[in-house]
C-alpha cells in the first residue's frame, strides 16, 4: 500500500473542482486510456487575465486525482505567467509530498497545464519535436531530458517514476541511461537516432498492413491470418483457412507476411505463429 | 469501522482452531523431532500427524508430503530438481499467466542455456491446450501449468493436460497454491509428479508451504542440509506451522463442500449484484470453470487502485490486477495474457472469498461499490466523452 499523506487522501476523497467548463479559454489534454492516466483540464481567465475558474476531468489512480485537484486550487487568481512558473515538485510540495513511484502524476498535472496555456495561446506543443525514447509509453528524449534536469534525477528507476519511461517491456533502459548520463554531464550525447514509433502506432500501422496489403492476398488462395498480439517487434499470428493446413505456410509467414511488414512497417519486426 | 475482508487469494486469516493446534509447539513442546529422546520424538510424531492430514486433501501418500517455507520454495524446488534430473533435456514449458514464482524463475533459467515456450491463453482465460501439446519435444524437462489462476481464478483441465504430459514421459510441476482446498483434488488420479501449496492461502500460518513429489519422480533438494523430510529438504522444521497446516488442512477437507456451495453462492450473488447494477462492467475469466470464491470484475474507463482506495476508506478489503497498485505501470501480464481491452484492465478488482465472510458483508459491498464506480466515472474524462457518445444507451 502507499504511504499518502492526508493532503493526498483529502484531495483523493473530495476533489476540488471536478468537471467541464464550457468554452473554456484553454483545455489541456493528456495522457491516455491505454497508458492508465489522463488529464483534462480547463481554465476560464477573468477581465484582468488572471484564472478565475478551472477545473478537471481524471482518469487515474489517487495520486493523479489528488495531484489534478490540487493544481486547479493552485493556478486559481494566477496570471497565466505566473501559472506557467509552476512546477511538478510545487504540485508535490502542495500535496505534503508524493511517492517517489507516483511522481509522475505530478508531472501530469504540469504537462496538462501547458498545454492548457499553450492551446490559449493558439501554439500547439509538438510531441513529434523529440525522439520517441519509450514505446511502451510513447515518452521522448526530450521530455526525458526535462525531467532530469528539473528534478536532478541519477537512476533509470527515477525517470521511470517522473514520466513513466522504461516501466513497460524495459527495452529503452540503455537509452535512458545515455540521456541521465549526458545530462548529468558524464558522456558525450550520442548521435540521434531515426524516429521511431510509439507502440500504438506501430500496432495500428501492423493491423492496416493486415487489412490493406496481407489479407486480400492470403484470401486469394482461400487462406487467411489474424493478428493475435504485438509483443514489442515481435508479431504474433494465426493463420486460418487452408494456410492453416497448408505446408507452405511458414514460407508464406516469414517471406510474404514478415517481408511485408518489415518493408512498411519497421525492419525489426519478426511474425511468429502462434 | 468493520474490516470486510474479500482478498483471500492473497492471504487468509489463521484459523482459531489451527492458531489452538500451534499454540503448544511454541512453549512446552518445543523438542526437536530429530532427538533421540522422547521430548523430541513425541513432537516428531505430531509432524506426521499433519504429513497424513496434507496427504488426505490432495489424496496423495503420506511420504510424498515434503514441507518448505512457502509456495515459491515449493515451486523453486519442483522446477530445478525436475531439471537437474535430466540434465540432458534443455526445454521448459509454462503458461503466460503462471505466479511470479514460477514465471520468473522460468524467465530466470531460459537466460541461463534453457529454450522456454510459454503457452497462451485466450479471451476467457483457458489455456491452449493444442498449442501445449504441439510444442512437447524429447527435450523438454518439465512442464509447469498452474492449477487455477490467482487473479481470473480460471481452473485449466489439469487431469487431462498432465496424462498427455506423462505419455510423453516429461516431468509434470503444478502450482496448485490457489486450487488446493477451494476445489477437490485427487492427486492420484492426475500425472501430477509434483505439486506446490502454501499453508496462508488456507488458513494456515505464512511460513509453510508443500511440494508433493510423486513416489518415484527423480528429485534433488534445493535446501542441502541435514536429513529432515527424508533428504528431500534441509533445515529444522518450522514445527507449529506444519502442525498448524495439518489442521488447517483437516479442515479444509472439511470445508471443500461449503466453498463449493456457500462460498460459492456469496461469490454469484456479488458478482450479478455487481453487474446488474454498474453497466459496463466485466467479468474478466471463464465463468464455468473457475474457482468458487474468485471473481475479477472490470470497470470500464476507471482505474483500480482509485476505486481500492475508495473500498479502503469503507473498509473492504481486494485487490486489483491494475498497474498502480504494484508499483508497476503496466496492468498485470495476466489480465494482458488475455487480452483483457485497456478500458478495462487497467479498472479491474478481484474479490476473492472464504468461508469467513457473510451474506451480510456481500451486502454491504454490493451496497457500496455503485457509488464508488459511479463518483470516479464523475471524474474520468474517458467515461464523460463515453456517455456523451450514447446518451440514450448509459444514463
Amino acid at each position: 500500500m502507499w504511504e499518502y499523506t492526508d493532503k493526498v487522501k483529502d484531495h483523493f476523497l473530495n476533489p476540488r473542482n471536478v468537471g467541464e467548463i464550457e468554452n473554456p479559454d484553454g483545455l489541456g489534454e493528456v495522457g491516455s486510456l491505454a497508458c492508465g492516466d489522463a488529464l483534462k483540464l480547463y481554465f476560464k481567465l477573468d477581465e484582468n487575465k488572471r484564472i478565475s475558474e478551472a477545473k478537471f476531468q481524471t482518469f487515474g489512480c489517487a495520486s493523479a486525482i489528488a495531484s489534478s485537484s490540487a493544481l486547479t486550487e493552485m493556478v486559481k487568481g494566477l496570471t497565466l505567467e505566473e501559472a506557467a512558473k509552476i512546477t511538478n515538485e510545487d504540485i508535490a510540495t502542495y500535496l505534503g509530498g508524493l511517492p517517489k513511484e507516483k511522481m509522475h502524476c505530478s508531472v501530469m498535472g504540469r504537462d496538462a497545464l501547458e498545454h492548457a496555456i499553450a492551446d490559449y495561446r493558439g501554439q500547439k506543443i509538438q510531441k513529434s519535436e523529440g525522439r520517441i525514447v519509450c514505446e511502451c509509453f510513447g515518452v521522448t528524449d526530450l521530455e526525458i531530458e526535462r525531467a532530469i534536469r528539473e528534478n536532478n534525477l541519477k537512476t533509470i528507476e527515477d525517470v521511470t517514476a517522473y514520466v513513466k519511461a522504461g516501466g513497460g517491456c524495459g527495452n529503452c533502459h540503455d537509452n535512458i541511461q545515455e540521456i541521465i548520463d549526458s545530462v548529468q554531464g558524464q558522456a558525450l550525447p550520442k548521435k540521434p537516432q531515426p524516429a521511431r514509433l510509439t507502440n500504438i502506432q506501430k500496432i495500428k500501422l501492423i493491423e492496416e498492413t493486415l487489412e490493406r496489403e496481407i489479407r486480400p492476398a492470403l484470401k486469394k488462395d482461400g487462406g487467411d491470418i489474424e493478428l493475435i498480439d504485438v509483443d514489442g517487434n515481435h508479431v504474433l499470428v494465426k493463420l486460418r483457412g487452408t494456410c492453416a493446413t497448408c505446408k507452405a505456410s511458414q514460407v508464406t509467414l516469414k517471406h510474404y507476411v514478415e517481408s511485408k511488414l518489415k518493408e512498411l512497417v519497421t525492419p525489426e519486426i519478426v511474425v511468429e505463429e502462434v | 469501522m468493520k474490516t470486510v475482508y474479500v482478498d483471500n487469494n492473497a492471504t487468509t486469516r489463521v484459523a482459531p482452531q489451527v492458531l489452538e493446534a500451534m499454540q503448544p509447539y511454541f512453549s512446552e513442546c518445543y523438542g526437536n523431532p530429530s532427538s533421540m529422546h522422547s521430548f523430541g520424538g513425541d513432537v516428531a510424531k505430531k509432524i506426521k500427524e499433519a504429513r497424513t492430514a496434507v496427504a488426505g486433501l490432495i489424496g496423495a501418500d503420506p511420504e510424498e508430503i515434503v514441507f518448505t517455507s512457502c509456495g515459491t520454495e515449493s515451486d523453486s524446488t519442483a522446477i530445478r530438481a525436475a531439471i537437474h534430473s535430466n540434465p540432458g533435456k534443455r526445454h521448459i514449458i509454462t503458461t503466460r499467466v503462471e505466479h511470479p514464482a514460477v514465471k520468473n524463475l522460468c524467465e530466470h533459467l531460459s537466460k541461463n542455456g534453457y529454450r522456454l515456450t510459454v503457452v497462451p491463453v485466450d479471451c476467457d482465460g483457458r489455456l491452449d491446450t493444442d498449442f501445449l501439446v504441439r510444442n512437447l519435444s524429447d527435450d523438454t524437462a518439465v512442464v509447469s501449468i498452474m492449477w487455477a489462476n490467482n487473479e481470473s481464478g480460471v481452473i485449466f483441465p489439469l487431469e487431462e493436460i498432465s496424462q498427455t504430459v506423462k505419455e510423453r514421459n516429461i516431468v509434470f510441476h503444478t502450482d496448485a497454491v490457489q486450487a488446493v482446498g477451494k476445489i477437490p483434488i485427487n492427486i492420484g488420479r492426475t500425472g501430477v509428479d509434483m505439486l506446490s501449496l502454501s499453508g496462508h492461502k488456507i488458513h494456515a500460518p505464512k511460513g509453510i508451504g508443500v511440494l508433493y513429489v510423486r513416489k518415484g519422480t527423480k528429485f534433488s533438494p534445493f535446501l542441502i542440509g541435514g536429513h529432515q523430510e527424508s533428504g528431500r529438504r534441509g533445515g529444522t522444521e518450522n514445527v507449529p506451522a506444519i502442525i498448524g497446516l495439518g489442521k488447517a488442512c483437516e479442515l479444509a477437507a472439511g470445508h471443500i463442500e461449503a466453498e463449493n456451495t456457500r462460498v460459492k453462492g456469496l461469490r454469484d450473488k456479488l458478482e450479478a449484484e455487481i453487474l446488474q447494477q454498474i453497466p459496463h462492467a466485466i467479468v474478466n475469466g471463464d465463468r464455468d470453470h473457475r474457482l468458487p470464491n474468485t471473481t475479477s470484475i472490470g470497470f470500464e474507463y476507471v482505474e483500480g487502485e482509485a476505486i481500492l482506495l475508495m473500498m479502503d476508506a469503507l473498509g473492504i478489503c481486494a485487490s486489483s490486477g491494475s498497474a498502480c497498485t504494484s508499483g508497476s505501470l503496466e496492468p498485470s501480464h495476466v489480465l494482458r495474457a488475455m487480452g483483457v481491452p485497456f478500458t478495462s484492465a487497467h479498472g479491474s478488482i478481484r474479490f476473492s472469498l472464504s468461508i469467513y465472510n457473510t451474506e451480510e458483508e456481500i451486502d454491504y459491498i454490493i451496497e457500496k461499490m455503485p457509488p464508488i464506480i459511479a463518483r470516479l466515472r464523475q471524474l474520468s474524462p474517458f467515461w464523460q466523452d463515453f456517455i456523451k457518445k450514447q446518451p440514450a444507451a448509459v444514463g
